[in-house]
């Protein structure tokens, strides 16, 4: 534990990590099962993607990218599947794909959990399509942008794309109507906006964890509609969701409802950085400095 | 001689169609070609990469390295999933189903252990950042201040306590709220730094491409060469 000595506030400064531990824990885990929630509001820079989904005509063609493994499932799989809910309640065509090895199973995810549950109306290869995982980071994006069949030729089941009637039309990259990419990393949004969206003209809006959101502000407002970062963004999209579409209330929440811990987490941070700073000035080691 | 002038002209005549093909529009397909071409060297890296792991870790066992018994975990890993994946070991849909159907190895190794493995990675973040946050935001001078403020109002402003705690300000001074201040640091203060870096990377591609394509910059292929 802490070594002894000093003064109090000495000892405040030196305190053993593990009592962080447990304060994050007890930070995350209480408000988790008192279904602790506060109201989420739709900032403008998550709202644009929004409106953009909403006001694009019936059979509009949107490609949603699951460029994320399970370590950010938490931040990203709410995003993806608020999309993708109100992307299929507007009735438009979605083209789900990864680049990520990892993301094949997130696809399969939403196909159960959003798909299967909330659309079962919705037909494989008519109204949507799982176009699954291509090796090649950017250069498929490079490849997709003149030759989409080329780049992506089956479907996650191994059927030949040019057979499905979802694919009638579509050659290129810039016969969809809008790019949504959803990520972590590398390859992700920056790939799809400099390779993919930018040159073919296409609208890019994008959803990432919110370590890689200040990375994606430089392409903001006009090479990427719209941002959301981290599960505040996911949440403000799900907001923006069920106001405008209450009958989603029970099935996408789940990002409004991990705001609860986060929020409490959030402030225990904040509680142990302004007690640290208050040990500085009180405790030795500032008035050392001070008079060295 | 092959070995360095032959390299350096396929990079060269590649680079420089595929910088053609950006501005021109004719160059369309040569463009997709040559993209289609790096995607099966993608693909095909991935066998150089599995070899160059092996021969890594398995150098590493042999020699008895710091930290050797995690390569023997690494290898036994990398070798299962291998196996299960090639061979789609208890696969329900045998052969020709997915490699990742219910009830094969393959799927049991992603849900069963990368995937809580990669949870607990990222999840465990939450903790060290904590930790670190306490011991690293001390205003020890005017950057770290600055530093320090600036995490304060992102911390509060990325939570709806962070409305509340300035909601009684009047509305000329909402500007000053601490969403209205997160959103400016994020879009002003961050972007101008982001930007910079940004433009700087892209001119540091540029000019590293440039020494590629014209064959100045050969540490590719090897270094010895260069």
């Amino acid at each position: 534990m802490s070594p002894a000595g000093g003064s109090l506030f000495d000892r405040i400064g030196r305190v053993d990590r593990r009592w962080i531990y447990v304060a994050i824990a007890l930070a995350v885990i209480i408000p988790l099962m008192a279904k602790l929630t506060f109201p989420v509001i739709t900032t403008p820079i998550v709202q644009n993607i929004f409106d953009k989904l909403d006001s694009l005509p019936e059979g509009s063609r949107v490609i949603l990218t699951a460029d994320f493994g399970p370590s950010t499932v938490p931040e990203n799989m709410p995003m993806i599947q608020a999309v993708l809910r109100h992307a299929l309640h507007k009735k438009l065509k979605v083209y789900l794909l990864t680049l990520w090895a990892t993301g094949i199973p997130q696809l399969d995810l939403l196909e159960k959990n959003v798909l299967a549950a909330d659309f079962p109306d919705r037909v494989a290869g008519t109204d949507w399509v799982n176009l699954g995982y291509k090796a090649g980071n950017q250069g498929v994006i490079n490849s997709a942008f003149s030759d989409f069949p080329g780049a992506f030729p089956v479907d996650s089941k191994g059927h030949d794309v040019r057979t499905l009637p979802i694919m009638a039309g579509i050659k290129r990259l810039a016969d969809f109507n809008l790019i949504v990419g959803i990520g972590s990393g590398f390859p992700g949004v920056k790939e799809w906006i400099q390779f993919g969206g930018d040159p073919a003209h296409v609208p890019v809006a994008a959803g990432v964890t919110a370590v890689e959101a200040p990375l994606l502000y430089p392409y903001y407002p006009r090479q990427l509609l719209g941002l959301m970062g981290g599960l505040q963004g996911a949440a403000e999209y799900e907001a923006a969701l069920v106001k405008r579409y209450p009958e989603y209330q029970s099935r996408s929440e789940e990002a409004i409802k991990r705001m609860g811990p986060q929020t409490v987490a959030h402030l225990v941070i904040i509680a142990f950085i302004v007690l640290g700073n208050i040990a500085f000035f009180a405790g030795g080691e500032f008035k050392g400095r001070k008079r060295a | 001689m092959i070995r360095v002038t032959l390299p350096v002209l396929i990079t060269s005549v590649v680079g420089f169609l595929l910088v053609i093909a950006f501005f021109f529009r004719g160059f369309d397909r040569v463009n997709s070609d040559l993209s289609e071409y790096f995607n099966i060297i993608a693909a095909v890296a991935f066998i150089l990469g599995g070899g160059n792991l092996l021969r890594m870790h398995l150098d590493k066992v042999q020699r008895r390295r710091p930290g050797w018994p995690y390569s023997i975990v690494t290898v036994i890993a990398f070798l299962f999933t291998l196996i299960a994946g090639l061979f789609k070991v208890g696969n329900s849909q045998g052969w020709t189903g997915p490699v990742e159907a219910q009830g094969s190895w393959f799927n049991f190794a992603y849900d069963a252990m990368f995937n809580p493995l990669q949870a607990t990675m990222f999840s465990l973040l939450a903790f060290f950042v904590a930790s670190a946050s306490y011991r690293a935001f001390r205003a020890r001078n005017v950057e770290a201040t600055l530093l320090l403020v600036a995490a304060l109002i992102i911390l509060l402003g990325r939570t709806f306590v962070g409305g509340v705690l300035t909601s009684w300000l009047p509305q000329p001074l909402q500007f000053l709220s601490i969403p209205n201040l997160s959103n400016w640091i994020m879009s002003t203060v961050n972007l101008a730094g982001a930007r910079a870096i940004i433009i700087g990377i892209g001119l540091g591609v540029i000019s590293t491409s440039l020494k590629i394509i014209l064959g100045i910059e050969r540490s590719y292929l090897g270094g010895r060469e260069s």
